[in-house]
């Protein structure tokens, strides 16, 4: 491809720090050394063949940025050469997520989250004390972020330190003090076991029934004899016994639907794409959780990441897929480096790799770290990042399952729907379809957060209310009255105090007219300023939008300036007039948006003025 | 051919046309369009269907020589069974499919669409889809007066934004970029429907000199770093021109002209005529006014360029302009 | 009848394109979107040619041959073909004659032997050979860098060996494909501007065809063919020619060897220079008759690269005096004393029709309708012929079978020497067009003037830094232009246009060295040195 790159050349510094994940250059035509005795007369790296290299566009940038802690030109030109990519298209791709940095400045980067969980329990005034703190600083330069996935140690704040061995880390209940003592090298205080303990405080109680959460806190993550010990690869080694066909029949049978949000059946996924024609296939773990409010998928992974693992390769068996990808949001560094621990063992015990426990079936799992950017966790804009396209979604259909990673039929299941699999196959599916309710089957992880006494992550048998939930984790402090209740997450909507009986199922929440999601249950006592709340998830979706759809790109700009309008009180027609605007605006964006970030920018927003009127938004003066 | 007896005999006329290979043809499929059958051939799409049956349909970032990027999100339908509107544009038609095109909820998601593009873009040379903002009802100064102009647009980095009080309604304003002779971009005018970047890109120029870049609100049309075009991988075809729907994107001479207020189109007259330059036999649409070039266009429907032409096509005929400049010929 | 065989449509189905000695890229851009269309579609690309240009860039494979050996790899490819088995014996049988002379004569042309030759490794001749042979479909295009050396014809010929030999002619999707270089070079051949043919390729020399023509205008022509170009500068040579009317030509800056062409030109007794401009050829002239630009101030057809004859159509007035090039011919004809009545572009193309059975069917309101027709249409019903040669697959053969043709590597006529050790090159960059007459008129951001192009090895060689001004000498004369480093070259091998002759003349360089048979000359290689400029 006769691409023009343009940009300055790289330093030397750039140049090993790119090669470092691209290795040595083949070609001078992609940023090599020239040698004519090699390539003065026929090309090393054919058009076609250079043009497979896009995908790697990601990790070439992350490696640029965890060296330098910025995207130096030069860096981006090199990159470009070695993959063929052309500048503007990088630039396009870089210029899409918030983790990256396009202007030189500090080693050390500060994401201080000032998202609904956060910004009421000392996020806000962290976020002011420590960008005044670092004013000036060529050292530490803060950023307020979106949900950080901490909210059960709410506020939070992600450290990424880069350099030559670059670092990154979360800071739970996080203050100037522990944000401060994260900085220097080598220090990674998200890597304890107690805390692990803390966020799942059934463990160890009398009558916890937990089988997804059972070694979360217990074994050594990052052992897989520990493992072992306790079950792990049992369900495997019972799906290479069963076969690829009954594998899925049990999937089918236990009636385990995505725990992402969408609630697809799993089991007729994995069909289709076992069924498809070609023979080239992948299985893609959703890992990007960016649902603010949700941590779950996050602890799983830190907590329990051989049962990942082994979901992962209990699908690709099943399906006839050879490459796996688990793509994790860049938010969670101690994930990634639990998960990529976990893959080395499992692939060095065999468990793993080619051949696996000599079955015959090949799996691999390359791990991909998302960049910033919320809208990655839609499986199509997933692929799209993944393949070092801007992570915009794909219209469906066609769907995934015959359309998806590289345009070949792909399975992409949630961190939790693969980490049941494991118990499924291990138990059989009928003790799975046996649990739970007719319409939501299983257990279910609830990530709960926000005014309760035990904030954590939750697992229930499907049945469970709102108020026995809320209740399990240590009710209201200090007795407050509930105000209101966030389901599924930005993306999901309110409940009132008069729902707290709700049965937390699909069908329970369907039909009050909230939705379980990704399991989010985020409580707000009668204190909270639920409108500061509402203007904040219209600044999210304003932040997350891709831009890519007009009732989406606009709508929620229009949608966060009405919310302004409201909150001050400066509407421009009726009051009335600006709340029909606001039901159009989420109208549009319902039905007309290409994926869901659009049909959900709203929600919340409705439901809490459906519940409590248009006053909510007003402003609360302390 | 080299056969030498037929240097001097033309060849036998083949018994056949030679024509290419006869493709199965495609079931048709039959489904119903506002309460009206229509039939179609296996892989047309809802917009087919609705051309088909005679029904107007508005577009934006639909391109019928280009794979549908369905972003405008103007040709939604109603479509029965599905839980969101469809964009017509792409949606493939499938037997038994019962399609709206004129239900309460396809006209307000329409309106809404082109209000929203009108309350953030300068359309005033888009008057096609100013008749459909007018069409549908659109009222975009429901949105507040319009925000002045920024000059950050292009370095807007994705996520936190600055919060909006509110009252008045943001949108892509911008300084017009003119940086060569040939065309300028006025970004103040960009619908964002991606066409310029399928133009330049795979679609039909392979050049890939810009790119969607940034994110949401702030998503613009950028070369890499936002550099000028002649610091671009451009090469001036002119493609993203042929393919704007606003105007965004324009001859620099139609640009001036405007400027000076003696742009007119009545008095214009299009010509089509085969470009002089290489063997390759490329339609131009000569625009002219006033016995001057003012523009070139190239059809879209004939297959030769599908509208595309190369730099020479479509700017090179300043020298057929200027002979009346040439010197008088020697005594 | 010289035409490429296939419709632009069918490169974007072809399994497999061979471009040789074509920087489509930038020379034809349209044609290379059709191109590029079948390469994101899978078809694999070889590009043949000596630089690795912005064409090259998209293959998957690129022979970088010297200039000059293209018949090396030609017949290498084919012996590999034959050797290996994948030649199409049932096509060679049905439709071909010649194959065993050809298979002796491409014998000695080995892996190893085209690899001495030509310096292209054994290895991708044997993959190009491999793919074009097991391809379904198949399509070789090539443009001045097969046609412009002195044996411009047998490069031809060596690659419609190699379609014959795997039967990728006459079929959707397989063929040759020459790309017209100039609008309407294929219509000016096809309305028998050619020494030896009557409009629509009826041979002057045969006697039937001839006396059609006679008969219809009423006069005696000629019963021998003419000369071709490199004939006419002989003639002029030696007085055998001593007036001439040159059209819409500028032999002075297009011809190879200057300082000849000029001295050719100043020795004509009489000089007419029929041009839109004032040309350096035109201040020559003894008379300038001012044209009209065929394409936008006249009426008319072209006919282009896929043989599609297409409508020009008046958008502008000419300026001043200029006039339609018809026109100006019918009043010249008036002047020798024939009167062919008024001019009118459509009465003249219906007299052609009526003449050139490959025409016939092409009425001006279908050429409207149907976007242009592609020849042969031979009546009003009639569509075309998408591609050409399909009588060849007809059972039984429909006509006469092709012949392989022989043809023997001849290495450029300059051979490198100590005191010239470069071999210069020429060509087209995207946005100028030939001499930049009628480019260089609009205000192209991507122009850079004229460059002597030099791979950075040999730069250094010669101490010499990107943007210096050189001197450039070859055995014809010496000119001097700036260096540009270009990694797209190798040692030895240089690089220029021809757009910028009046400030860097190029073809003051490059020798006269032509095809006998076609007229072309060699511009694609001489031989030369690069010299510092003492400061």
């Amino acid at each position: 491809m006769d691409i023009k790159v343009r940009g300055p050349h790289p330093t030397e510094a750039e140049r090993l720090a790119v090669d470092a994940v691209l290795g040595q250059a083949v070609s001078a035509w992609a940023g090599g050394k020239r040698d004519l005795g090699r390539e003065g007369r026929i090309s090393l790296l054919g058009g076609s063949e250079a043009r497979a290299e896009r995908h790697l566009l990601l990790p070439a940038l992350h490696a640029v940025q965890d060296r330098f802690g910025w995207l130096p030109p030069g860096a981006i030109a090199y990159i470009c050469q070695r993959l063929t990519i052309p500048p503007a298209e990088a630039h396009g791709v870089a210029t899409f997520y918030h983790l990256f940095t396009h202007q030189s400045g500090a080693p050390i980067h500060v994401h201080v989250c000032d998202d609904i969980a956060c910004r009421h329990t000392g996020g806000l005034d962290l976020l002011a004390q420590l960008k005044q703190q670092h004013t000036g600083s060529k050292v530490v330069e803060i950023h307020s972020s979106p949900c950080l996935g901490l909210c059960e140690r709410a506020p939070a704040a992600l450290v990424l330190r880069s350099g030559k061995i670059p670092q990154g880390c979360a800071v739970g209940h996080a203050t100037s003090d522990t944000v401060a003592a994260a900085l220097p090298a080598d220090t990674f205080p998200d890597a304890g076991m107690d805390w692990l303990l803390a966020t799942v405080p059934q463990q160890g109680q009398p009558g916890a029934d937990l089988a997804l959460l059972t070694r979360v806190g217990r074994g050594d993550p990052a052992s897989l004899a520990d493992y072992q010990a306790t079950a792990g690869y049992a369900g495997l080694r019972a799906s290479i016994a069963l076969g690829g066909e009954k594998t899925i029949a049990e999937v089918t049978t236990s009636g385990i639907v995505g725990r992402g949000g969408a609630a697809f059946p799993t089991g007729r996924k994995w069909d289709a794409v076992a069924r498809a024609t070609d023979p080239v296939r992948y299985v893609v773990c959703n890992a990007d959780e960016s649902e603010p409010g949700t941590f779950k998928d996050r602890l799983l992974m830190e907590g329990d990441p051989f049962a990942l693992v082994e979901g992962m390769t209990i699908a690709g068996v099943a399906v006839g897929a050879r490459q796996g990808f688990l793509y994790i949001r860049g938010e969670y560094p101690l994930a990634i480096r639990r998960m990529q621990g976990a893959i080395d063992q499992a692939v060095a015990a065999h468990l793993l790799g080619d051949n696996i426990l000599g079955s015959g079936h090949d799996f691999h799992i390359t791990i991909r770290r998302g960049a910033g950017a919320y809208i990655c966790g839609e499986e199509t804009a997933l692929f799209n990042s993944i393949e070092g396209q801007r992570g915009e979604p794909r219209n469906k259909p066609p769907f995934p399952v015959l359309h998806g990673l590289f345009n070949q039929p792909t399975v992409i299941n949630n961190v939790e729907t693969l980490a049941n699999i494991p118990l499924i196959l291990r138990q059989g599916g009928a003790v799975s379809a046996a649990l739970g309710t007719p319409g939501s089957k299983g257990r279910k992880l609830f990530c709960v957060s926000g005014h309760v006494a035990r904030p954590g992550v939750y697992e229930f048998v499907f049945g469970i209310t709102l108020r026995q939930l809320i209740s399990q984790a240590g009710g209201v402090p200090g007795n407050r009255p509930i105000q209101a209740v966030l389901l599924g997450g930005a993306a999901g909507g309110f409940v009132g105090p008069a729902q707290l009986d709700v049965p937390l199922t699909l069908e329970g929440t369907r039909a009050i007219g909230a939705s379980l999601g990704s399991g989010v249950v985020m409580v707000f006592d009668d204190s909270a300023d639920l409108g500061d709340t509402l203007a904040r998830i219209a600044a999210f979706f304003r932040d997350e939008s891709c831009g890519q759809c007009v009732p989406c790109r606009v709508g929620v700009t229009r949608q966060e300036e009405l919310v302004g309008r409201l909150r001050h009180g400066q509407t421009i027609g009726s009051p009335a007039d600006e709340l029909a605007l606001l039901e159009e605006i989420g109208q549009v964006m319902r039905d007309a948006s290409i994926c869901g970030l659009g049909h959900t920018a709203s929600s919340a927003l409705q439901s809490a003025l459906r519940l409590f009127g248009p006053g909510i938004l007003a402003e609360k003066h302390a | 051919m080299n056969e030498p007896e037929m240097w001097y005999k033309a060849p036998p006329r083949p018994t056949l046309i030679p024509l290419p290979p006869v493709r199965a043809t495609k079931p048709q499929v039959e489904l119903t369009v506002d309460g009206q059958t229509v039939r179609v051939p296996e892989g047309a799409t809802l917009l087919d269907a609705c051309m088909e049956r005679g029904i107007d349909t508005p577009t934006v970032c639909f391109h019928p020589n280009y794979t549908p990027v369905n972003v405008c999100r103007v040709c939604v339908v109603e479509l029965e069974g599905a839980r969101t509107l469809v964009p017509s544009c792409s949606r493939l038609a499938e037997p038994g499919m019962v399609v709206k095109t004129d239900s309460p909820r396809v006209k307000t998601s329409r309106k809404m669409v082109l209000e929203f593009l009108a309350s953030s873009v300068d359309l005033s040379t888009a008057p096609e889809l100013l008749a459909r903002c007018q069409e549908y009802g659109a009222r975009p100064e429901r949105y507040g007066p319009p925000a002045p102009p920024a000059t950050d647009r292009d370095s807007r980095a994705a996520g936190h934004h600055h919060e909006p009080a509110g009252n008045e309604a943001q949108r892509v304003a911008q300084p017009v970029k003119i940086d060569n002779g040939l065309y300028i971009r006025d970004y103040s005018k960009c619908v964002l429907c991606y066409k310029c970047v399928q133009a330049c890109g795979d679609e039909a120029q392979n050049t890939f000199a810009i790119a969607v870049a940034g994110r949401g609100f702030d998503a613009r049309i950028s070369t890499e770093n936002a550099v000028s075009l002649p610091d671009s991988a451009c090469v001036y075809c002119g493609n993203c021109i042929g393919v704007c729907p606003t105007g965004a994107l324009m001859f620099k001479s139609e640009h001036t002209l405007r400027a000076q207020g003696t742009w007119d189109e009545t008095r214009q007259k299009q010509t089509d005529t085969i470009c002089g330059y290489c063997g390759v036999g490329c339609t131009l649409t000569l625009h002219v006014q006033d016995n001057t070039i003012v523009k070139v266009t190239s059809p879209a429907d004939q297959d030769i360029t599908r509208g595309n032409l190369c730099v020479k096509g479509r700017f090179g005929h300043e020298s057929i302009q200027n002979r009346g400049d040439e010197p008088e010929l020697p005594a | 009848m010289g035409g490429g065989t296939n419709s632009y449509q069918e490169i974007e189905e072809t399994e497999v394109i061979l471009l040789w000695g074509s920087n489509a890229r930038e020379t034809h851009p349209i044609f290379f979107h059709h191109l590029l269309k079948g390469v994101h579609h899978g078809a694999r690309l070889f590009a043949i040619d000596p630089r690795r240009t912005s064409s090259v860039r998209w293959a998957d494979t690129w022979l970088g041959l010297d200039v000059g050996t293209d018949i090396v790899v030609a017949n290498a490819v084919g012996r590999e073909i034959i050797a290996q088995g994948w030649h199409n014996q049932a096509f060679i049988d049905h439709a071909t004659t010649g194959f065993a002379e050809y298979r002796h004569s491409v014998e000695p042309f080995t892996l190893a032997e085209a690899e001495r030759l030509s310096g292209v490794p054994a290895p991708a001749i044997h993959q190009m050979a491999k793919a074009y042979a097991k391809a379904k479909t198949a399509i070789i295009c090539w443009t001045l860098g097969i046609t412009e050396h002195h044996n411009g014809v047998d490069n031809v010929s060596a690659l419609i060996n190699l379609a014959l030999l795997t039967g990728h002619v006459g079929r959707h999707a397989s063929g040759l494909n020459p790309l017209r270089g100039q609008n309407n070079v294929q219509g000016g051949g096809d309305m028998g501007a050619l020494p030896d043919r009557l409009p629509g390729f009826q041979h002057v020399e045969v006697d039937a065809l001839r006396q059609k023509f006679e008969q219809a205008w009423g006069t005696t022509i000629p019963p021998t063919r003419g000369w071709n170009l490199t004939q006419m500068l002989e003639a002029m040579g030696n007085r055998q020619l001593t007036a001439l009317l040159v059209l819409g030509e500028n032999p002075l800056q297009s011809e190879s060897d200057r300082h000849h062409t000029e001295h050719l030109l100043r020795s004509l007794d009489f000089l007419v220079v029929q041009d839109l401009f004032l040309t350096p050829t035109a201040e020559l002239a003894d008379v300038v008759l001012p044209a009209a630009a065929g394409w936008c101030e006249s009426e008319g057809t072209v006919t282009n690269s896929e043989r599609r004859v297409q409508r020009v159509r008046k958008a502008l007035e000419p300026p001043g005096e200029a006039r339609d090039d018809g026109e100006i011919l019918f009043d010249l004809a008036r002047a020798l004393g024939h009167d062919w009545g008024e001019f009118n572009a459509e009465k003249v193309w219906n007299e052609l029709r009526a003449l050139s059975p490959v025409h016939a069917g092409m009425t001006y309101d279908r050429l409207e309708k149907e976007h242009g027709l592609q020849w042969p249409c031979f009546d009003e019903a009639h569509p075309g012929e998408m591609f050409l040669h399909s009588r060849l697959w007809e059972q039984p053969l429909n006509g006469p079978p092709v012949a392989f043709q022989v043809v023997a590597h001849s290495p450029p006529v300059e051979n490198l020497t100590t005191e010239f050790p470069l071999r210069l090159t020429t060509g087209r960059r995207l946005d100028d067009y030939n001499t930049g007459v009628q480019t260089g008129g609009f205000d192209s951001p991507l122009r850079r003037g004229e460059t002597i192009d030099l791979c950075p090895e040999d730069a250094l060689a010669l101490g010499l830094t990107d943007g210096e001004w050189v001197r450039v000498v070859s055995p014809r004369g010496a000119i001097d232009a700036p260096v540009r480093l270009s990694n797209g070259l190798r040692p030895g091998l240089a690089f220029m246009t021809f757009h910028f002759q009046d400030s860097v003349n190029t073809n003051i360089l490059t020798i006269d060295a032509t095809d006998p048979r076609s007229g072309t000359a060699e511009f694609k290689a001489c031989s030369i040195r690069v010299e510092k400029k003492s400061l």
